[in-house]
Formats: C-alpha cells, structure tokens, sequence
C-alpha cells in the first residue's frame, strides 16, 4: 500500500547512534568577524573571508559580504548555508517588489523581510546579520539576530570576533567620519578580529554603499598571504641536470621502411 | 592551543544565544497623562549588545509600550500590535484607546504564551479615560494599574515607587520620579545599564527624553563619577 508524506524512521535511527556516542556532521559555521559602520554619506560594511568546519579552516578566501540590492547589502556570521540562502531569498523578493513597484528598494524593507523570516524559523535559521544601504531616506544600518530581533546603530558588530571589533569601534567611532577614515577603522576592527579571534582569519573585504553607487572591494588588504608560493607544474631550465655520459645501443632487429603504396588498398566504403 | 578553543567555543555559545532585555522598564500615571521610563541595555549572555536600546516602543499616536524579555519576541508582538491597530484606527476614524491597545497585546501574549518571553506594560493617553497604564506581564494577564515597574531591575525599586509615587503628581514630578526609580534600578541591576529614556504622553502630544550615563544622578552609595561626589537619594 502506498502511503503520502514523509518517514521519520532515521530521526529513530539517529537518536539510537547519537545515544551510542556517535557525534552527528556538524555544519559549516562562519566563525566570523563582520562589522559596520555610518559615515558622513553613506555606510562602510567589512568582514574577515575565513570559513570553519568544527576547528578544520573550510575556505581561506570565502565572500561573507552577501548583495541585497544594489543599494543595499547584507555581511553575514553564524551557520554558512543559512547565511547564504537567507540573503539570497530577500534579495530575489526584493528584485520582484523593484519591477512591481517600479521603485529603489528600501533598506527597512529588506530589515522587515529578514527578521519576519527569522522569527518564524524561532533561531533555528542561524544567520547574524549586518544590513547596511542607502536608500531615498539616507544611509542605514541594521544588526539582525538570528532569532529575529534587530537593532539599529551608527556602529556595529557581530560574529565571534565582534568583541574585538567593537573595542576598536568603541575606541575609534565618531559622528561625520569621511569615507577614508571609515573604511580605514573597519579594516581595523576585521584585523583585530582576524589576528585575536580564533574563528576568524585570512583577508579584509570592504563594500562601501553611498547615493552615488557601490564600491565592492574583495580583499582589500590580504593579510595572511603565503610568503612563497610554489610553481606548478615545476619548470626546470635547461642544464639543470647535467649530461654524465652517452652510450647509443643498436637495437636487436632491422626495421626496413618502403616507400609508396600499401600493397592492398583499405576498403573505406 | 586547548583552552583557547575551550575560550572561543563557550564565547559561540554565549554570542548565539537569544537576545534579552535584562531590563528595567516602568510607566506611571499623574495629573493629565503617563511617563514611560527605560535603561537601554541589551544583552546576549554576558555581552552587551545594545547600550542604547529603545525599549519604549510607539503603538499609535498616543500609545506606548515598555517591552522586556526576548528581544524578537517583543519586536514581533509590537509589530503586529502595530499593524492590528493601524487597519482598527483607519476603520475607526478617531483616537485609539489605550485599552484596546492593551487588550491587543494580552491576545498576542496569552495565546502564544508557550512560545513567547514577554512582559510589557501598555500606556498612553486617550480622552475617554486619561493617562492610563496597563501591565501586561508573562502569563498574559491584563492589569490596569497607577503606575508599573517591570524586568529584572524592578525587584529593586518597588519600594522606592511603593513609597514615593502619589496620585494627582504634577507632570514634572511625575517624569522625575521615573527617572530617579530607572536610575536606582540600573545601578543595583547588573543586567540593567546605560541611559534613561524617557516619553512623556499627555493631550498635547509626545514629548522624548535621554539621559544620557554620565548625566544619570549619582545615589548615595554610587561611586562617584568623573569628580561629581555622590549625593544622599534626597
């Protein structure tokens, strides 16, 4: 007999392997420095590019720095696939609302949409968020707990090197930075949590969002650069293992090559 | 290399874990309208997130809430209280009462009390009743009170407004009163802090206040702060 929906036999399963001592694949986690600050026209949004697996680094070089809209976009910590999706269906809804309405998207739109999404899922979608943009009311910027509830600050931090960021913040923040002066303090704030934070690592990316348009800058400064890198495949020059000696064999057998026509003709119909 | 995972992995834990508003939050009545106060702490563990959160958060024109608890859980419970009460008052076409309001939130609060972690308390100015204050607390209850204190810096203080607040208080007083109850709270509250906000709401309309940390009176006992000696209560 055929029967709709679905089995749960393996949650059965799994609780069984899991009280035995056997531990479940744990999920990729961006242990992460992302930060955001409000300058004098527009917003400088910067994270660390380090993705873990457990204590295992999973990507080096990963873009954490996600587009909502082109005048908006999102810096996300917590789990990578969630983070990822996450901003991905909020920036396909805004798309569709833009040719609905013919209109720029707002920055509180994508806020709303987010933490809607959030609370429904009660924290089980593990995305932190920083949302920064500018839109017809000015620059904003926006943090987003994975449970829903948001907050909104000139300044902010999240992931497991926001300690460290915000110190630099708190130390460096004020009102009316230039756009130099902001980005200069975000780098500073991801590099304190690149070189202090264990879950985070590698290089600084910047996206700096004004009225007059984007500046995405993927690996701003490249901080954990190998020293010497190796060429492949390894090129040696000629001379580079000497001729010792030479000794020609006369082979066993005579080949006779004859010239002209194969005696029968190859049958090609 | 250990205890250095061992540190980070229980700074995840502590930095996933929900937001809450350690708080302590009040509203009181007088003399032609209510004062809502609030320190501005956010906290997720032992980190504050937020040092100069809003908790006192517009419903309509003259309706307040002072939210404590889960963070998301009062954002979304005030959102849809919002939304409830603007279609009610396009039908309506006058002031909303701040009962009805109140009533709102204890819906939203009571049916869902197995999913939510919320204690607000309702108030606001309407011209059939005056300033009124409506305590809506974690069971969903509704409660029309004089005056209300609530989260994790109440315990402290109620006392202090037991003794000190009196009907038919002037709006000044009234406003003071709050404040120093806030002011009381956040300094003996660990997970209180911050600054004082403050709304005041009468017939006239909305009026905010901040009182910014280092502005926040020093109470006998305080230390003091940057050169100011501390000063008795009274």
């Amino acid at each position: 007999m055929t029967q709709g929906g679905f089995a749960f036999d393996l949650c059965g399963r799994n609780d069984y392997l899991e009280r035995r001592g056997i531990k479940p694949p744990r999920f990729t986690k961006t242990g992460t420095t992302i930060a955001g600050l409000i300058f004098k026209d527009g917003v400088v949004l910067g994270a660390d590019t380090r993705s873990t697996s457990d204590t295992t680094v999973a990507d080096k070089n990963c873009e954490k720095i996600h587009y909502i809209a082109p005048n908006i976009y999102c810096c996300g910590a917590g789990t990578a696939a969630d983070t990822e999706n996450v901003t991905g269906m909020i920036s396909s809804s805004l798309e569709l609302h833009r040719y609905a309405t013919g209109r720029s998207s707002r920055v509180i739109t994508a806020l709303t949409m987010l933490k809607t999404h959030l609370f429904k899922y009660q924290g089980h979608v593990s995305a932190a968020l920083v949302l920064g943009g500018v839109d017809f009311n000015g620059p904003h910027l926006f943090t987003v707990y994975p449970h829903g509830s948001t907050d909104s600050l000139p300044y902010c931090t999240m992931g497991s090197g926001s300690l460290n960021a915000m110190a630099v913040f708190e130390d460096g923040y004020k009102e009316d930075l230039t756009k130099e002066e902001g980005m200069e303090l975000v780098a500073r704030a991801i590099r304190s949590g690149i070189y202090n934070d264990l879950g985070s690592g590698s290089n600084v990316d910047l996206c700096i969002i004004t009225k007059d348009g984007v500046e995405y800058l993927r690996n701003y400064q490249r901080l954990q650069d190998k020293t010497y890198e190796r060429q492949f495949p390894v090129k040696y020059s000629v001379g580079t293992a000497p001729v010792v000696r030479e000794k020609v064999y006369k082979l066993g057998v005579d080949v006779l090559v004859v010239e002209g026509e194969p005696e029968e003709a190859m049958d090609t119909s | 290399m250990d205890h250095l995972r061992a540190h980070a992995d229980a700074l995840e834990a502590e930095l996933s874990q929900e937001v809450s508003l350690g708080t302590t939050i009040m509203a009181a009545t007088f003399d032609g309208g209510v004062v809502l106060g609030a320190d501005s702490r956010t906290s997720t563990g032992n980190y504050i997130a937020n040092r100069v959160t809003d908790k006192l958060t517009q419903l309509t024109d003259r309706v307040y809430v002072c939210r404590s608890g889960s963070a998301a859980d009062t954002q979304a419970i005030s959102a849809y209280v919002q939304f409830y009460l603007h279609q009610h008052q396009m039908e309506l076409n006058d002031k909303i009462l701040v009962k009805t309001a109140a009533t709102l939130a204890t819906k939203l609060v009571y049916t869902n009390k197995e999913m939510l972690q919320a204690g607000l308390i309702v108030a606001g100015y309407d011209s059939r009743k005056g300033g009124q204050v409506y305590a809506v607390p974690l069971g969903g209850t509704l409660v029309k009170v004089p005056f209300s204190v609530g989260g994790s810096g109440s315990a402290y203080i109620y006392g202090f407004c037991d003794r000190n607040w009196r009907p038919g208080m002037s709006e000044a007083d009234c406003e003071a009163f709050v404040k120093k109850a806030v002011g009381l709270a956040l300094s003996r509250d660990g997970s209180s802090g911050g600054c004082i906000r403050t709304v005041v709401i009468t017939k006239d309309g909305v009026r905010r206040s901040f009182l910014p940390n280092d502005k926040i009176p020093p109470s006998y006992g305080n230390l003091s702060f940057q050169g100011r000696t501390a000063m008795p209560v009274d």
